[in-house]
């Protein structure tokens, strides 16, 4: 029987990997062997320090460059980044926010270079700050100086380049910090609306003209968990609550600017360290939920790969990941059908109630006091801290079944992580050093004047309210570089911490895992503790780098002081000489350190040598994150006590051990001062 | 380690060795009583203590009061002759488990390479009172080691009295919009303090009406004859832009001078060292106890005879 394709047969969606690692010309080099595998398009992952407008030579830089991403400090980066890549023909995303103005404007300097017309530019700038202070950490400015940068990168867009995405509202970290898909949606929604009133009251009385055409240029980044029915319907809830808020609250009139337009990465909160191979099987399912629906497909995607709960992964993890939306694409029928689920009484029934309640929670938003308010004052974040404590307790409890980690946990020895091969990515650390000795030539080879003058203007148009994307081009061909445009802008915006989240929410039954006989177990342990001790066990929980994934930190400050402990959090974004100054103020008994970027080999050694320096080399430090074990190894050679990954998820279990651990160095040093 | 060392390392101002003292403060075992009184009466002898200017930051939950308290640090180090400080956050947020989330020092972020600056962080432990047992003990550490120290605590309505037993002067902290102070100054319940202070002045218009309320308030207390004293100052300051943090800073040295050449300030740092005894040994003994000694008047009478016998360490070390 012959195999044929139908007429109607819909066009695949884009398809991109987040990739890009230690310099810009080993990113050229992915980027160019992933789009000769057949990938249609590029996803730019940038490292911290560009992230957050540092240098590589910042102290707060340290151990970060290269590590999550590519470093690109200057429009020589640029240059090496995308050469040999036609970029008036490429659709290029960038995850980048804060600095996204910037970086926007090294790549129109970068087309301009190549006489190329802005025009001919397309792709994506996420440049969506609201999430940035409720889950993923970089930003820079307060709130209402973010939104003025980030209308200003959308009004040029819109004028300037009609085919980029200048903002991509995205739910996809409001899934990653634990938000439940009533409040993915509903915290979307008022992000799109913050952005949108914001614009328009920036475009003054050219918004009756432009504003359609910026809603037409909105654009979202999903998330889709392993519940993948569920999630089909979220995107088809999505897709009408969109349609009917830009027709009544922005009066678009025409129904192609309404259209729900998103790319989405799949859920990596799900992936598991245990068994990772079976997340092969999770990423698969999940695309199911962004493909299935005609109505509500994906027009970008993204998989992350198998074994990034390990690690970093490698090209070939990556390439796994693409080969898997290849087979979907062009193997499978998904795209032979208009929409599968048009009709189906249990669907529609699902999306309508899903509509309505997220529909509640907008409006309650709205009503106190919108929803840079609700950012601001933290209610969101305590939500989403709130409902990621349920999740791991449903987890720690058993309730939620999750193959291999609590449950089906026997298992054969994995080929693929044993046998004495990293199955991970490791940067060299010598790429930071590189990175600076680059940044310092670059710098000797331009013209100080040209630099100056880019940079007042810069410093003037931020203060005069003008948009500051002409002035950052300039900046960009001066050759100022990404830290300079951080500073000058610091300069007049100044810097921000945002809430914690963890303040606000309601004691025990809120944290995680609260198995009731268990708590009170560990409570009267934690409660003997301190009277061995003489005062109450104190610990810190200490976020350094900037990495702002600060997820485990919360659960960990959270479930800490729900056994009864006394826990320092300062929140995400601490250099290594603030942990120990903190805790050596302070007085803990421990300190426990969360990094997910990567840089524990840079960081931790840091502290351990500050604490020692600081006279208080017998104090307790574990670490938690993604930790690979033969890094493990390595920190627990250089002082640490113990070290958590992904596998760790039952709290209640780490908890009776920072007791232990405190318990032991507390004897031990009894004994010590005893004999001495 | 011996107290004397332990004490000339805290008056030259080592980190390690302040925050052991202040641990000391914290331990509730009986063994540390002694190396306690012996630490403070060293202190005491060096005659640091008594330098410092005390500074007590209050008010409702939610004004702004840790990001008031960063400003005013930077505003007390910076300028052409910056002052050392030491502050003592106390958190309320203590909940039933015993446990305790210190939020407050991600506020005031302090400068880590700043030897001049040292934040340490208490929970309440179940106090009454708004300030936990350790901080008078507290107190005293930090002004050996430092020219001012700050002690920010919760209040609303009476209990923020409390931090007037260990501090020279307090500024009561409110949030354009809400009610409370005013209240409380109205009702007559609120001890007055001796700067008002309406934070978030950014918030313009809102900002303004609340400083008119709070005027017109204490006028007509005055008129009343119930006013402490008249013209309290009243300021606007805002945490994010930096407004009226140096006068605040201005009007708290002020403050304190007045005190000092008044001869004022002996007797409230007396008056507080008695409350706080009072506070300690009703808690120890309870009401049964109080009554064994001859009741409330017979008990403060005892404590100031004490007191004024050099028992001032005693029993600050009592009430820990």
């Amino acid at each position: 029987m012959r195999y044929s394709i139908p007429m109607s047969r819909d066009r695949p969606w884009i398809m991109r990997t987040y990739s890009g690692h230690s310099t810009p010309e080993a990113s050229n080099a992915l980027y160019r062997r992933n789009l000769a595998k057949g990938q249609t398009g590029l996803s730019v992952a940038f490292d911290l320090p560009t992230q957050t407008g540092y240098d590589p030579d910042h102290p707060l830089a340290s151990g970060e460059v290269g590590k999550v991403g590519v470093p690109v400090a200057h429009l020589g980066d640029m240059r090496a980044l995308f050469d040999g890549i036609p970029i008036e023909k490429m659709n290029t995303s960038m995850t980048i926010n804060a600095t996204a103005p910037w970086l926007l404007a090294l790549y129109v300097a970068l087309a301009g270079e190549r006489g190329i017309d802005t025009k001919q530019l397309s792709g994506t700038t996420q440049n969506d700050i609201l999430k940035e202070y409720l889950s993923r950490g970089t930003f820079i400015f307060p709130p209402n100086h973010s939104l003025r940068l980030t209308s200003d990168v959308i009004a040029y867009a819109v004028e300037e380049i009609p085919d980029w995405n200048p903002i991509n509202i995205c739910s996809y970290h409001l899934q990653e910090a634990g938000a439940t898909t009533v409040q993915e949606l509903a915290y979307a929604l008022t992000t799109a609306i913050c952005v949108l009133d914001t614009v328009k009251t920036r475009l003054g009385e050219r918004a009756a003209e432009a504003m359609p055409r910026v809603v037409g240029r909105l654009s979202f980044f999903v998330n889709a968990g392993v519940r993948f029915l569920e999630e089909m319907c979220k995107l088809r809830a999505f897709v009408d609550l969109w349609d009917r808020l830009t027709r009544e609250r922005y009066g678009v009139t025409d129904e192609k600017l309404r259209r729900f337009r998103y790319g989405v990465q799949v859920n990596s909160l799900g992936l598991t360290a245990a068994q990772p191979e079976n997340n092969v099987v999770r990423i698969v399912l999940e695309m199911l939920a962004v493909v299935l629906s005609k109505k509500a497909r994906a027009r970008a995607v993204q998989l992350p790969a198998w074994n990034e709960a390990l690690g970093l992964p490698r090209a070939w993890d990556q390439q796994w990941s693409l080969r898997t939306q290849q087979i979907v694409a062009f193997e499978t029928d998904v795209l032979d059908y208009e929409d599968i689920f048009d009709g189906s009484p249990v669907i529609e029934a699902k999306v309508n109630g899903l509509m309505a309640e997220a529909w509640r929670e907008v409006e309650s938003v709205l009503a106190t006091g919108g929803p840079l308010a609700a950012v601001e004052s933290g209610y969101i974040k305590e939500r989403l801290v709130a409902s990621n404590a349920e999740r791991l307790g449903r987890i720690e409890r058993g309730e939620q079944i999750v193959v291999g980690v609590n449950k089906f946990t026997e298992t054969e020895p994995s080929p693929l992580t044993s046998g004495g091969i990293d199955a991970i990515l490791t940067v060299d650390p010598k790429v930071e050093r590189a990175a600076i000795d680059r940044l310092k030539a670059w710098k000797a080879g331009r013209d100080g004047k040209s630099v100056e003058k880019a940079l007042a203007d810069l410093v003037r148009a931020a203060k005069d309210g003008a948009n500051v994307m002409p002035a950052s081009i300039a900046a960009a061909r001066a050759g100022v570089t990404t830290g300079e445009w951080g500073a000058a802008l610091r300069e007049v915006f100044g810097e921000y911490r945002a809430p914690t989240g963890v303040g606000g929410v309601g004691s025990a039954g809120a944290s995680a895992g609260d198995a009731r006989e268990d708590i009170a177990v560990i409570r009267s342990d934690v409660r003997a503790l301190g009277g061995e001790l003489g005062r109450a066990a104190k610990i810190l929980v200490g976020k350094p780098g900037l990495d702002g994934h600060s997820n485990g930190a919360e659960q960990i400050a959270l479930k800490a002081r729900d056994v009864g402990f006394e826990v320092v959090y300062e929140g995400i974004r601490v250099t290594p000489a603030q942990i120990v100054a903190s805790a050596i103020e302070e007085g803990v008994h421990l300190v426990g350190l969360s990094i997910l970027s990567g840089s524990h080999l840079e960081l931790v050694p840091a502290i351990l040598d500050g604490l020692r320096a600081a006279g208080a080399g017998d104090l307790p430090v574990v670490v938690g994150g993604i930790i690979p074990d033969a890094d493990a190894v390595r920190l627990k050679a250089a002082g640490v006590a113990r070290v958590y990954t992904p596998k760790d998820f039952e709290l209640n279990a780490i908890m009776r051990d920072l007791v232990a651990v405190i318990r032991d160095r507390h004897a031990a040093t009894a004994q010590r001062d005893g004999r001495a | 380690m011996d107290a004397r060392s332990l004490a000339s390392r805290v008056i030259a101002r080592d980190r390690a060795a302040i925050a052991e003292a202040l641990n000391l403060t914290e331990d509730r075992r009986s063994s540390a009583r002694a190396p306690l009184a012996e630490l403070l009466s060293a202190l005491r002898a060096s005659g640091a203590i008594d330098r410092a200017h005390r500074v007590g930051i209050t008010g409702p939950p939610g004004v702004g009061k840790s990001t008031l308290v960063s400003a005013l640090v930077r505003a007390v180090r910076a300028g052409a002759s910056p002052r050392t400080i030491g502050v003592l956050a106390v958190d309320p947020s203590s909940i039933r488990s015993g446990g305790a989330l210190l939020g407050d020092r991600a506020r005031i972020a302090p400068d880590p390479s700043d030897a001049g600056v040292f934040v340490r962080s208490l929970a309440t432990a179940g106090e009454l009172g708004g300030i936990a047992r350790s901080v008078p003990a507290g107190v005293l550490v930090l002004s050996a080691a430092f020219d001012v120290t700050l002690v920010e605590t919760v209040g609303v309505g009476q209990t923020e009295t409390d931090v007037g037993y260990v501090t020279d002067d307090v500024a009561f902290v409110v949030q354009p919009g809400s009610g409370d102070a005013l209240q409380f100054l109205k009702a007559g319940i609120m001890e007055l303090p001796d700067v008002l202070v309406v934070n978030k002045a950014d918030q313009g218009a809102l900002a303004q009406r609340a400083m008119a309320d709070l005027r017109a308030a204490l006028t007509s207390l005055n008129r009343a004859g119930i006013g402490e004293r008249a013209g309290i100052p009243i300021l606007a300051t805002s945490a994010l832009d930096g407004t009226g943090v140096n006068e605040l800073w201005a009007a708290l040295v002020a403050r304190r001078a007045a005190l000092e050449t008044s001869g004022e300030l002996a007797a409230r740092r007396r008056a507080g060292t008695v409350a706080w005894g009072v506070r300690a040994f009703v808690r120890r003994h309870g009401d049964a106890g109080v009554e064994r000694v001859g009741g409330e008047d017979a008990l403060r009478r005892a404590i100031e005879t004490r007191v004024d016998a050099g028992g001032e360490i005693p029993s600050i070390v009592d009430a820990v």
